[in-house]
């Protein structure tokens, strides 16, 4: 008998290859032209940089014109390091917030009866459905002095002046939550409602009041999804730009500001080698997360 | 062994007969609905220190919604539940010294098997040292030493369950529920578990309440049995009692295998009730029922055990009929004979043969001409 194994067997590599095949298109290709051009230096010409790629035969010629010329600029002034690290430090804390504000919405969520948590899951994707430019400039109304939440507060007796939040790392952290919490509910979600309920009910059997099953039970088996929340947050949190220049001032400058500006003033090289810092920056804590999470035996 | 062998009808423990005994669970009027489906319908029962009792019954009936009111998962809809005479109905899980052995195990999958066996005892604030030694006594009891950590996915169906009965045991409750605990095992483990859960009741004395399908179970290991239907309790007692007197037609052919047949009375003298039934004729019953009246119709219930089976008319003052075999079914122990009785569309009865001999030729062959014949005290008389 001549059984077709082969074909199944071929289809099956091509089907693993898929993905490679994507990253090495979408992203491996791309990286390496980026590469590529924050190693060469600007040039008035167009495209804006040097040198140009001139054929296998001055391939020599080529690569000897690379040099990490952007790369120490990026080190000698000190506005590129702080920019990292102030990134880092909105990233870290929006991360914080949205878990802090994330956490308990999605175990709500959970814990609501069956028929409620579709409703509740489109009343969190809701926003998506306005344009992400419309709601921010939405937060400039909200928070500008004498805004709505200014004229809330106030009617309230709460407060007699304005708060001035609008310009202010406050308002950078207000707008960047609200955009990317739903990022960090939605994997929670799916990891606390997929939680056994009878689990926690052998710990309460067992003694353990609903705090201890909390702590004990949820907490560490909702972890996977925490993990991915947070990797959702914060790795676009870093490279925002759009919510600091829109409700920032001008101690706010994010990497993500700084990378724009370069590349609008037209020195392509250089905002690429602040794009591939900005990557090996968000690479490390990602790879740390990932240790701490083999460490833990998970997935 | 305090466990008096069956038919004896007379046991050393026996605190449900004595009006001085004080329950240790008490049921009153329990009765729990999920919207239209009553799951349970006003349960009365008493528990008593010490006592191995085991529920029985079909798939859905109510066993876990019951055990799960004890242990404080479902609340009541009407009636009481009692510990030690206390009132426990609004008593939190986490505080109720019952522990329960889930039947889909809730094991922790984040944590070992040993953390799994030390969960409750962490609760209790146990010294590090005590819950290391009461963890490896239960690896030991349950036959999983060396096994302490793995996690529970790594476990075979078999192993996971004793890890789950490891947990419940582990805090030496005072009442201990086990919703179906041996389900998974082996026979040889079932066994052994079986007895390793005795020894431990004499030891600790615990109360058991345990969850079965498996008959046989219930029966070496109650003290008192009680067989459910339809979220009602038909009949509480010792197995002996519910095997050899049943309540009623739904408990005789729930436990063991039984024949019935159709019939009305014909007379009563004294403790001899004679029943017409169309298809054996007169038949005669050693029975007190004097509440039986005359031409009422009943039902006789008869096991298939207690019934002889032989190619010629026994003598003697028995019950009998002639028949033809239909089938027989070869079972290892015993062997069951199913005989046609009053002709072809007659009623099929079962005969159980026990296989004393390992080769002799088989007596009986299908289509033979075969006479049943039993006792008068073999046969039972139920309500109809
Ligand atoms: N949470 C619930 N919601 C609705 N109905 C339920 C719920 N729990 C149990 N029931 C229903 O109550 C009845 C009794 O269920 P229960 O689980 O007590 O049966 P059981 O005797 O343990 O059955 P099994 O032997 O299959 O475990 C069933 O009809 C079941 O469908
Ligand atoms: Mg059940």
């Amino acid at each position: 008998m001549s059984a077709p194994v082969a074909p199944p067997a071929r289809l099956g590599r091509l089907l693993v290859a898929a993905p490679y095949l994507w990253l090495l298109l979408f992203f491996l290709a791309p990286f390496a032209m980026v590469l590529r051009m924050a190693l060469s230096d600007a040039d008035t010409a167009l495209p804006p940089y040097a040198p140009h790629f001139e054929g296998l035969a001055r391939l020599g010629e080529f690569f000897a014109r690379l040099d990490l010329e952007n790369f120490r600029l990026l080190a000698e002034d000190s506005l590129y390091g702080q920019s990292y690290l102030y990134s880092l430090r909105v990233a870290a804390l929006t991360t914080l917030i949205a878990l802090a504000i994330g956490y308990p919405l999605a175990y709500a969520m959970a814990a609501a009866p069956r028929h409620w948590r579709p409703v509740l899951l489109v009343l969190v994707v809701l926003p998506f459905w306005t344009s992400f430019l419309i709601r921010v400039y939405a937060w400039i109304g909200i928070l500008r002095p004498d805004g709505l939440l200014d004229m809330m507060l106030g009617s309230l007796g709460l407060t007699s002046e304005p708060l001035r939040l609008l310009n202010t790392e406050a308002a950078v952290l207000i707008g960047m939550v609200y955009s990317y919490l739903p990022f960090m509910v939605l994997p929670l979600y799916a990891t606390l409602e997929k939680l056994d309920r009878s689990l926690l009910e052998a710990a309460a059997d067992l003694g353990a009041t609903p705090a201890t099953a909390f702590l004990t039970v949820t907490l560490p088996l909702s972890l996977p999804g925490l993990f991915a929340g947070a990797a959702l947050v914060f790795i676009p949190s870093v490279g925002e730009f759009v919510i600091p220049d829109l409700l920032g001032g001008p101690d706010t400058t994010l990497i993500g500001n700084l990378l724009w500006t370069t590349f609008a003033s037209r020195d392509w090289p250089l905002a690429s080698a602040v794009a591939i810092v900005l990557l090996v920056v968000l690479v490390l804590p990602l790879a740390l997360l990932q240790q701490a999470r083999l460490a833990r035996g998970g997935p | 062994m305090r466990k008096a062998s069956p038919g004896s009808l007379r046991r050393a423990f026996q605190p449900w007969d004595d009006t001085n005994a004080k329950p240790i669970i008490e049921f009153r009027g329990v009765t729990k609905r999920f919207g239209a489906v009553t799951a349970v319908c006003d349960v009365s029962l008493s528990l008593y220190p010490r006592e191995f009792f085991a529920l029985l019954g079909p798939s859905g009936c109510g066993k876990t919604t019951l055990m799960r009111m004890l242990a404080g998962f479902e609340t009541p809809d009407e009636g009481q539940i009692l510990l030690d005479g206390v009132d426990i109905t609004a008593v939190p899980p986490h505080l109720r010294p019952v522990n329960m052995m889930f039947q889909s195990y809730a094991l922790f999958p984040h944590l070992s098997v040993a953390d799994n066996i030390a969960y409750g005892l962490k609760r209790e604030g146990l010294p590090r040292a005590e819950i290391a030694r009461r963890v490896e006594e239960m690896l030991a009891l349950v036959k999983l030493d060396g096994l302490g950590r793995r996690k529970p996915d790594q476990l075979s169906g078999g192993q996971r369950q004793r890890v789950a009965l490891a947990r419940a045991l582990a805090k030496r409750p005072k009442l201990l529920l086990l919703d179906e605990p041996m389900a998974a095992l082996d026979r040889k483990l079932r066994e052994a578990t079986q007895f390793e859960l005795m020894d431990l009741q004499s030891k600790l004395g615990t109360t058991f309440m345990v969850v079965t399908h498996d008959q046989d179970e219930a029966m070496t290991m109650s003290d008192r049995m009680a067989v459910m239907d339809q979220g009602r309790l038909v009949q509480i007692g010792p197995p002996d009692v519910i095997y050899e007197a049943p309540a009623n037609r739904y408990v005789a052919e729930f436990v063991g295998d039984i024949n019935i047949l159709e019939g009305r009375v014909a007379s009563i003298e004294g403790d001899l009730v004679k029943v017409e039934t169309g298809i054996t004729g007169t038949v005669e019953l050693d029975e007190e029922r004097p509440t039986l009246a005359i031409g009422a119709p009943v039902l006789i219930g008869l096991r298939p055990e207690k019934i002889e089976l032989s190619h010629d008319e026994p003598a003697g003052d028995l019950n009998k009929v002639a028949g033809e075999i239909w089938d027989i079914g070869y079972l290892g122990d015993v062997t069951m004979v199913q005989v046609m009785v009053g002709g072809d569309q007659g009623q099929l009865l079962k005969v159980a043969l026990t296989n004393r001999t390992r080769r002799a030729a088989r007596p009986f062959a299908w289509e033979d001409q075969v006479w049943l014949s039993w006792d008068v005290e073999a046969g039972l008389v139920l309500p109809p």
